[in-house]
């Protein structure tokens, strides 16, 4: 039955897209997670709908719309976190609700919602084009040679960022830097589990493989093996029941995760023994 | 021989919204030092060093082997940085090799650091140079006695524990300076004894220069070769032998100490 399932051009072009989109948002995802950035992901991603409204609108493509309006959200939620008093979360939620009023407005100008906003929001991996695929291919691609060159600084940045300024890191560039890439790996992903959902694949495959208690290298190889199984698995099942490909996916993601604890529950993976956190006291 | 003078802080005042946390500070710090800053709480220790590190905006001139404005940014990654405390993450998935490697994170601005001061016709000793990254991670590792915890996450190490892979991390990129804020305020005696011998080794063996703040008077007395002492002003700067002989400064320290504790608990 699998032999048979590959033997579709479309079952073909989703899997391979899937597993570059699992690829990016589990690498990119264990940043946004250990930067407390985790709704980031969620918050571009309504952005993103905004901007794929402003597509629809104007008659342009609207990923290419997307890929702008989510950028340019990225760097001003960078901005109002970096500039202003606004506290992380209530930057996020201020984009979102901007992003996603953006498009309501934008939707509704332009006779109600469509099959192609649909594919947007609850994603299309199995009506992917060639010409998507290859895009797809190419953005991981620069992604993930961009994130493995910089591993070791965006680390350090996520680890204390004071201190990465002091050894001699631009804090500020990697900053922006960051959130940029964020935002165009989400885009990215968009066509795979869909705007909504996006963001269960940069969170759950890293908080899985938090729970096994390894370093940095491991951490991240556990996150992207339960991604790309996920992805695999649920598109997978989703042909074989008639399910949707991007609910399936996240629910695959979600069992592992469940998995995950209970083996730590019963023992089978060892509680490693954590610390409370210290708190920063800046005495004068 | 005279040492070369590494560090100078002239005029140093900090304002926070009005209230003066530095008020015009001016010292000297020479190759081969160890100077013990003490002070009370909210003296303004931590802001001084973070007005060293570019963390703090600050009136007044600080230079590095004479430079100052770009040229003593371009040396700040050549200084190595222990914390009082560090927020982290229990969970945060990184070992010990991963922290300490991340002191070499700028590796092409410390060797553009490296050229600007041999070009002051200083050459300090350099420990590491040449070597490999992981022979350096190793060394750095022996010399703080943590080689057996190399793969472990940081989330499981002790208080203690967690200073000594700081002082790793500094260590690592061969600094010309290390600044140590009260690294050893709370962690378990047995851990400051172990902490407090591995300052002294790196400043005898391998002569690295340390200005490190604290508040306890008799690791300074043992441990330091010259102090500083403030409360926002600084009141006494020189050799520690003067410091605890002089019993006029002492009692000065000891009351503005309690005025300190007082005005704290009010």
């Amino acid at each position: 039955m699998v032999l048979d399932i590959l033997s579709y051009g479309f079952m073909q072009k989703a899997l391979i897209s899937g597993v570059a989109v699992a690829v990016i948002c589990s690498f990119m995802g264990t940043f946004l997670v250990l930067r407390r950035y985790a709704l980031f992901g969620d918050g571009i991603a309504h952005v993103s709908f905004g901007g794929i409204s402003v597509g629809i609108f104007l008659g342009v493509f609207p990923l290419w719309t997307a890929f702008l309006v989510s950028v340019l959200g990225g760097v001003v939620l960078q901005k109002l976190r970096s500039s202003t008093k606004i506290s992380g979360d209530a930057a996020v939620a201020v984009v979102l609700v901007s992003g996603l009023s953006i498009g309501v407005i934008l939707i509704s100008a332009t006779g109600g919602f469509s099959i192609d906003l649909f594919s947007f929001l609850f994603g299309s991996i199995l009506l992917i084009s060639l010409e998507d695929t290859i895009l797809i291919l190419t953005i991981s691609g620069g992604i993930i040679a961009i994130l493995l060159a910089l591993r070791m600084q965006f680390l350090h940045l996520s680890f204390n960022e004071e201190q990465a300024k002091v050894a001699g890191l631009n804090v500020t560039l990697l900053n922006y830097l960051f959130v940029v890439l964020a935002a165009v790996t989400v885009v990215t992903s968009m066509r795979l589990v869909g705007i909504l959902l996006i963001s269960a694949l940069i969170v759950i495959p890293n908080v899985t493989a938090m729970l096994y208690g390894k370093g940095f290298k491991k951490t991240v190889g556990i996150s992207i093996s339960i991604s790309v199984f996920s992805t695999v698995m649920g598109i997978f099942l989703s042909y074989a029941f008639s399910l949707a490909p991007s609910g399936t996916i996240v629910m695959v993601a979600v069992a592992l995760l469940l998995g995950t604890l209970a083996c730590r529950s019963l023992g089978l993976i060892s509680k490693v023994e954590l610390r409370v956190p210290s708190k920063i006291s800046h005495t004068t | 021989m005279v040492n070369n003078c590494i560090l100078q802080v002239q005029n140093l005042t900090v304002n926070y919204n009005g209230h003066v946390a530095i008020d015009d500070i001016n010292f000297d710090v020479y190759e081969g030092d160890l100077l013990g800053i003490v002070g009370p709480n909210g003296s303004g220790k931590t802001t001084l060093f973070r007005a060293i590190l570019g963390l703090q905006q600050y009136k007044g001139r600080i230079t590095m082997f004479g430079h100052d404005s770009d040229k003593f940014k371009s040396l700040i990654p050549l200084i190595g940085y222990v914390p009082q405390k560090t927020i982290f993450e229990p969970y945060f998935p990184a070992t010990v090799s991963d922290i300490v490697s991340m002191g070499l994170v700028s590796e092409k601005k410390i060797v553009k650091g490296v050229k600007l001061i041999q070009q002051c016709g200083c050459c300090w000793n350099r420990i590491y140079k040449n070597t490999k990254t992981e022979d350096k991670l190793d060394a750095a590792l022996e010399t703080v006695g943590l080689e057996h915890l190399k793969n472990r996450r940081v989330g499981e190490l002790s208080g203690g524990e967690l200073q000594r892979v700081f002082i790793a991390q500094s260590l690592i990129k061969d600094p010309v300076l290390m600044i140590l804020d009260e690294p050893v305020s709370s962690v378990d005696l047995e851990s400051q004894k172990k902490f407090y011998n591995i300052i002294k080794k790196l400043n005898k063996e391998h002569g690295i220069t340390i200005v490190w703040s604290s508040h306890d008077l008799d690791a300074i007395e043992n441990y330091a070769s010259s102090v500083a002492c403030m409360n926002r002003k600084l009141f006494f700067h020189g050799q520690k032998e003067q410091f605890f002989e002089d019993e006029e400064i002492l009692k000065t320290y000891t009351e503005s100490a309690v005025q300190m504790h007082l005005r704290d608990h009010e």
